[in-house]
C-alpha cells in the first residue's frame, strides 16, 4: 500500500481487493485494513472509527447470515479510493437478504432485542449503504463514506433529538 | 487488545470492571456466563463499568441488553458505569440510553441501588 499521495489518487481510484475466508479472524483482518486504508486516504480519526466500524459489521453479517460459516465459502472485499470517497464492497457467497425484512431495532419492542443492530449501526456509518443479490453468486453490499462529509456517528441515520434518561454529552 | 473482566464487591453491589473490547467471539460469551453466573450465585445488583473499553459492536452492545434482561427478569438491577464516547453515541442511536441507567460516578451509581433496594 505504498507510494500514496493525494496526487496519485486524485488520477485514478486505487482499488486494494482481496478473498477472505469465512472466520471471524478475517472480520479482525478486514478491520485492520480498513483502519490502514483510511488513515492513508486522510479521514480522521472519529471517521476511521466508523467506517471501521460499519465494515466490521458487514463483514460479521456477510459471515454469519451469508455464508453461515461455510468454510467453502470466501468474502470478496474490495477498497476503491477516490480524491472525494472511500468505497468498499464487501460481496459473500450467500442467498441473500432483503432489507426491508430487518426488523428496525429502534422500535420499542424491539429495543430489548439481543441482536438485530448490525446493519443498522453499518448504515449510520457511512454516508451510503446499498444492498444488491446477485443471482446466483451471493450479495454484495457497497459503504459510501465521503471526504468531509458531515454525518455524525449520533445522529442514527437521521436528525433525532436527545432521548433517554441519561444526560447528553 | 481482548476482552479482561474483574469483579469486585461494593457493599451490595458487584462491580465488573471491563476493558479492551467487547465483540463478538469467545470474549462475549465469558462475559454472559459471569453475568448469569453472579445472578445464580444470588448477586443482583450489577454494576458494569465500561470505563477501559475501547470498543463495543452490535454483538457487545446485544450481550449488554440480554444481561440487562437477564437480572432484570430475576428481580435484579444492571447498570452501567463511566461510558467512553464512543460507547455512549452507540447507546444514544440505538435508542438503549432509554433503557440503561448510566452513572459516570461510582459512588453515585452505588448508592442508586441501595435506594432501591431501600424503596
Amino acid at each position: 500500500m505504498g507510494g500514496w499521495s493525494p496526487a496519485a489518487m486524485a488520477s485514478e481510484p486505487k482499488v486494494i481487493e482481496l478473498m477472505l475466508a469465512s472466520t471471524l479472524k478475517s472480520v479482525t483482518r478486514a478491520e485492520a485494513l480498513a483502519h490502514e486504508v483510511c488513515r492513508r486516504a486522510g479521514f480522521d480519526e472519529d471517521e476511521q472509527h466508523r467506517i471501521e466500524m460499519a465494515v466490521h459489521e458487514t463483514m460479521i453479517n456477510a459471515i454469519r447470515h451469508g455464508n453461515k460459516e461455510d468454510a467453502s465459502k470466501r468474502v470478496q472485499l474490495a477498497f476503491k479510493i477516490f480524491p472525494d470517497r472511500l468505497e468498499i464492497r464487501i460481496r459473500d457467497q450467500g442467498p441473500g437478504f432483503d432489507p426491508g425484512h430487518v426488523a428496525d431495532p429502534l422500535e420499542t419492542k424491539n429495543l430489548l432485542k439481543a441482536s438485530g443492530r448490525g446493519i443498522f449501526l453499518a448504515r449510520t456509518f457511512v454516508d451510503e449503504f446499498r444492498i444488491r443479490k446477485i443471482e446466483g453468486l451471493g450479495t454484495e453490499v457497497t459503504l459510501v463514506k465521503r471526504k468531509n462529509s458531515n454525518k455524525k456517528s449520533d445522529e442514527g441515520g437521521k436528525h433525532r433529538e436527545y432521548e433517554g434518561k441519561n444526560p447528553p454529552r | 487488545m481482548s476482552m479482561k473482566a474483574k469483579t469486585r464487591r461494593v457493599d451490595s453491589v458487584t462491580v465488573v470492571d471491563i476493558s479492551g473490547r467487547i465483540t463478538l467471539g469467545e470474549d462475549l460469551t465469558e462475559l454472559r456466563q459471569l453475568i448469569r453466573n453472579l445472578l445464580a450465585q444470588d448477586q443482583k445488583h450489577i454494576l458494569l463499568n465500561l470505563a477501559d473499553v475501547t470498543y463495543i459492536d452490535s454483538s457487545g452492545i446485544g450481550e449488554l441488553v440480554s444481561g440487562f434482561t437477564a437480572a432484570s427478569n430475576q428481580g435484579g438491577q444492571l447498570k452501567l458505569l463511566s461510558l467512553t464516547k464512543k460507547v455512549h453515541d452507540l447507546l444514544q442511536i440505538t435508542k438503549l440510553l432509554t433503557v440503561f441507567e448510566v452513572y459516570d460516578d461510582e459512588a453515585q451509581a452505588i448508592a442508586s441501588f441501595q435506594k432501591a433496594a431501600g424503596a
